[in-house]
């Protein structure tokens, strides 16, 4: 191993001292000179049809440059939808405009409809106050099942109805699951709402638009998890700018958890404003306009089946699903109630028929669109309640009942019944190693003590699987995607032997600048700290696809891998030609080339060097310098998995779940850097955590967000969690990644909810109030009390 | 955030004279009123701040129990009420976080009278005085429901006499988001009888709960509360607990501050 940190190393994590130094650059740290100010007029109704819009009181106030409204985007293209998902019945989902100012209706609280651009902030928002907007109130849809009946409201007048799509999955499947459920000798139902949740990222979003009128450059700096993407989709489909007249950089970005994946059309607006008005134009976003505006997560109602027969074996799944897709179609949005949520309804078990349906809604809300895990959490929620449910039902340990189901260690690569195919696992090691971490044997004995003091003490596991390492292209492509989801990674050696890495993944807390660095350090023997990642600008990074779906070191870090393998074999070449020897001899380690069977040696920087300054050197047969691209695409997805364990102590008095402990055992296949690792769980649970007993967007009955600022809408703190018991040394490395390496950012919120409510259902199970078999999340005290207290 | 004149008197008597000019309003340790301002809610022309008066700060003992200054943030109350009043004082340290504490003052928050705020509760429960710069106001007279207080326009509360208890606890049970109260209740025995103050739970702010108070003036223990039972009719409902859920929250926290008094 390299003496800094190569793979298997905690190395501390060298972007840390500028974010915890306050020196990171962050978007709103990016002033131009001659910038002007953008503040958003927003719908303050969630459902209406805009009668008058005067702006001249406005245009006449201080400061102001111009007040845009949506006949300045006359010819301008929508924001536009990543993801064309297919009904049940053949036919593409509906699909409606999403103008990027308010088109004649706004279609929820937050959707912008005018802008004032003016010499100050305080000056746009001053104006903006006095632009005139006259809307005649709609019924606001609201309920998904209301929103699907004949004589709702619609969302989009332009659509046949609210509905986005009918999917079914596997649909010729759907007759095979009715029979196995006729021949069932037990089936337990459970129907659950998946809440949901608003992002909040510590870092709101920001934008800024700048132009060049010499060179007709523009230049788009914001908080993006994915800059390539956005340069794409507002390029090619917004603002029609061809990619080379067009730069997106995304600098120090903090957090996205899927919310800045997406196009928004304060990123259009700005790059589209700063060439109108000749200047730079900023938006920063409050966080009042985050709740507001950032594409939400999850929001799914649920009917899940599951059938078994008479020896408690698993026969069949069945789910109906309304998804929220809020009033436009965010970036990726159709696929996250589809082909992120119906592939992983086999969980870790053997069930033969699964059949899903899920019928995505169009309502007055914000948009709804990936947020960690995307998908996966409401599959994993869905199966790991009703597998508890069915053990209470059949007074079974759900734990045994789990493992009994589980896919065997040696079925492995399983074809599951709904298309994915996982290549490793071991799901009997996983959840024995949370029982032992979790000391479930001494549970009784903590239960005692708990019922000593008057509370209900409980114990509820969950077993997970995601699909993450995102994504093989041509198989998205069949599924309706509308870009492909490869890698990409330039490796510069340097003259002096110093790296610079150009990838296309993007950090925004997962700490890739140290552990990428790591990899490149570990395969060729040199210190980490020779190495550098440079990410975030299209200008110059090769195209990539950005980090989401924890995908970036399964696919960015196997692009870097390929990419120094090439500088590695060129590297050798180059080495052979100074010893004079033939290339098959020559060795790398420790950063040293040597000619096998001799003392023959030459260094890392010594091969560098002569790449660059060319004296000595094959010039005929090979070119100077020392620098690769590569590109990867997965041949398929990574499966990482894992058993949690949650223990929690409810106040039968008020209704109050305190979680005492909290285990999760993960295979995250190899690791790089374990600290980080255990980082991206610990946050993971916390997110989890959060929704299972804090987190909440409510709309009243006319849209209006209720949890609409931290005052109501609860976010985990540090004194909400217990000390995480974080294991990840089972270990089954993902076969068809040259790092072996499956990915773990999501993990954490996508095992933990159900393992909570599972824990909190225990607690009131042992009490004997065994009539109370589910709670929706989040199991806030008022709830729990009124589940007792019904 | 508008534009605002900020003027910071040393005394009581320039303060008072500074808050006459027209939307003039007092500033103490800007808990609410600056987030208020930062949504333009609230669009002061002059800002008077209460926090550089001397005579205005500080805890000490003095006649009829406990002297606190109306300037006194909530974490200098936590630490020098300690000695003579330690449910006064932690309940003071249970306020906000350490960012409100060492801002937030008492005297702001009884001049706000929030109805999910902490120190009403003390001060009802106490029977403390409230002594403003032109009288003295007994705690029973002060509160007049939501956000409303006895404090006549310019008025400035300089102090908050309480009496000191043989007995008192304060127990709260967080609103999970902001962590006001949801329902917090402060019991205070004193050899002539019980008070009870219960802050959070009802849509006129904090209020005595008669009943409690002489079922436990006869008898200070946990079930003497037995067969009591609030009206939820009244209380707060929104999409943290419904009225009934306060109700029988204030009751059990009621029950828990006795058993922490006890």
């Amino acid at each position: 191993m390299p003496k800094d940190g190569g793979i298997g190393a905690s190395t501390k994590r060298r972007e840390d001292v500028r974010f915890l130094t306050g020196k990171g650059r962050y978007t709103d740290d990016i002033n131009i000179r001659g910038q002007a100010y953008a503040w958003f007029v927003r719908s303050d109704v969630a459902h209406g049809r805009i009668d008058r819009i005067d702006t001249s009181a406005a245009e006449a106030m201080p400061g102001v440059v111009k007040v845009f409204t949506a006949a300045d985007f006359a010819g301008v293209g929508g924001i536009p939808c990543g993801w064309q998902v297919t009904d049940r019945f053949g036919k593409p989902m509906q699909e409606p405009k999403h103008p990027v100012l308010a088109d004649g209706k706004v279609r929820h609280v937050g959707d912008p409809i005018a802008v004032v651009v003016a010499d100050t902030l305080e000056e746009a928002r001053d104006a903006a106050e006095a632009v005139v907007i006259d809307i005649t109130e709609l019924p606001p849809v609201l309920d998904m099942k209301a929103a699907l009946s004949a004589d709702s409201p619609k969302v989009h007048e332009e659509l046949s109805s609210n509905l986005c799509y009918d999917w079914g999955f596997v649909e010729e499947n759907k007759g095979a699951v009715e029979e196995a459920f006729k021949a069932a000798a037990h089936v337990t139902t459970l129907e659950l709402v998946n809440n949901r949740l608003v992002a909040n990222p510590m870092e709101p979003r920001v934008a800024v638009g700048d132009y060049e009128s010499h060179s007709g450059n523009h230049t788009l700096y914001t908080t993006s998890q994915n800059p390539h993407v956005i340069r794409l989709l507002m390029g090619a489909f917004v603002l029609g700018i061809p990619e080379h007249k067009l730069r997106v950089v995304a600098p120090d970005v903090g957090g996205g958890f899927g919310s800045k994946i997406y196009h928004y059309a304060e990123e259009a607006f700005v790059t589209f404003a700063a060439k109108q008005v000749g200047r730079p134009v900023k938006w920063t976003s409050t966080r009042s306009e985050a709740f507001i505006s950032d594409a939400q997560g999850r929001d799914h109602v649920t009917k899940i089946e599951l059938a078994l027969d008479a020896q408690n074996n698993f026969t069949a799944v069945r789910t109906e699903t309304y998804a929220n897709m809020g009033a436009y179609l965010s970036t990726f949005a159709p696929s996250i109630p589809t082909w992120l949520h119906g592939t992983l309804m086999a969980g870790n078990y053997r069930t033969p028929l699964i059949y899903v349906n899920v019928k995505a809604v169009f309502t007055n809300t914000v948009p709804v669109d990936a947020y960690r895990g995307a998908g996966r959490p409401e599959a994993t929620f869905q199966l790991e309640r009703v597998i508890d449910k069915a053990a209470r039902e059949l007074g079974v340990d759900p734990v045994e009942l789990r493992r009994q189901n589980f896919i065997k260690p040696d079925q492995f690569p399983y074809q599951t019944p709904v298309a994915v195919v996982y290549d490793t696992g071991n799901y009997h090691a996983t959840m024995d190693k949370l029982l032992q971490i979790s000391d479930r044997a001494g549970f009784e004995a903590r239960a005692a003590e708990s019922r000593a003091r008057g509370k209900w003490r409980g114990f509820g596991v969950a077993h997970y699987i995601e699909a993450c390492g995102i994504a093989p292209s041509n198989l998205v492509g069949q599924l309706g995607a509308r870009a492909g989801l490869y890698e990409s990674a330039t490796v510069r050696v340097n003259a002096t032997g110093s790296i610079s890495v150009f990838t296309g993944s993007h950090s925004h807390g997962q700490g890739h600048e140290t552990s990428f660095a790591q990899v490149v350090a570990e395969l060729i023997g040199i210190d980490a700290g020779q190495v550098e990642i440079v990410h975030g600008d299209t200008s110059n990074t090769p195209m990539g696809m950005g980090t989401y779906g924890s995908r970036s070191l399964a696919v960015g870090g196997s692009a870097i891998v390929k990419a120094t393998n090439k500088i590695i074999n060129k590297a050798k070449k180059i080495a052979a030609h100074l010893m004079e020897a033939s290339e098959a001899d020559i060795e790398l380690k420790d950063g040293k080339f040597t000619v096998a069977g001799t003392d023959k040696s030459v260094d890392w920087a010594g091969v560098t060097l002569a790449a660059y300054v060319p004296h000595n050197y094959p010039l005929e047969s090979m070119e100077p310098g020392l620098e690769e691209t590569a590109f990867y695409d997965p041949s398929n997805f990574t499966y990482p998995s894992g058993g949690y364990g949650c223990e929690v102590e409810v106040d039968p008095e008020t209704g109050k779940v305190t979680i005492l402990a909290f285990s999760a055992a993960d295979d995250f296949g190899n690791i790089v850097n374990p600290m980080i690792v255990e980082g991206q769980v610990q946050g993971g649970l916390a997110q989890g955590i959060g929704q299972a007993l804090l987190e909440n967007c409510v709309y009243d009955e006319n849209g209006q967000l209720l949890s609409g600022s931290f005052m109501d809408y609860a976010m985990p703190r540090a004194d909400d969690l217990p000390s995480f018991n974080v294991d990840h040394s089972c270990c089954t490395p993902c076969t068809h990644n040259p790092l072996g390496v499956k990915g773990c950012g999501e993990a954490g919120a996508i095992g933990s909810p159900p393992a909570v409510v599972n824990a909190v259902i225990d607690a009131i199970h042992r009490a004997g109030r065994t009539d109370v078999t589910h709670i929706d999340m989040p199991l806030t005290p008022s709830r729990v009390w009124q589940a007792l207290n019904a | 955030m508008r534009d605002f004149e900020f003027v910071k008197p040393a005394t009581v008597a320039d303060a008072v004279k500074a808050l006459a000019a027209d939307g003039a309003q007092p500033l103490s340790g800007g808990q609410t009123l600056i987030p208020t301002m930062k949504q333009r809610l609230n669009t002061p022309e002059r800002l008077v701040s209460l926090t550089g008066i001397a005579e205005m700060k500080g805890v000490c003992k003095g006649e009829g129990g406990l002297h606190v200054g109306a300037a006194t943030p909530h974490a200098v109350v936590a630490r020098d009420a300690a000695a003579y009043y330690p449910a006064l004082a932690a309940l003071a340290g249970g306020i906000g976080d350490p960012a409100v504490r060492s801002r937030g003052t008492i005297g702001g928050s009884l001049a706000n009278n929030d109805p999910s705020a902490c120190y009403p509760s003390a001060a009802l429960a106490s029977g403390a005085t409230i002594v403003t710069n032109t009288r003295k106001i007994a705690a029973d007279d002060y509160f007049q429901g939501l956000f409303s207080t006895a404090l006549e326009e310019g008025e400035i509360i300089t102090e908050v006499r309480f009496p000191i208890p043989e007995k008192a606890a304060y127990v709260k049970f967080n609103q999970p988001a902001s962590r006001f109260a949801l329902a917090g209740v402060f019991v205070a025995k004193f050899s002539g009888g019980v008070r009870v103050a219960i802050t959070g739970a009802s849509n006129d702010g904090v209020f005595r709960w008669a009943e409690a108070e002489s079922a436990l003036g006869a008898n200070f223990a946990p079930s003497s509360l037995e067969g009591l039972n609030l009206s939820g009719d009244d209380m707060i409902s929104d999409l943290h607990g419904t009225g009934a859920y306060r109700a029988h929250l204030a009751k059990v926290l009621t029950k828990r501050a006795v058993i922490a008094a006890s």
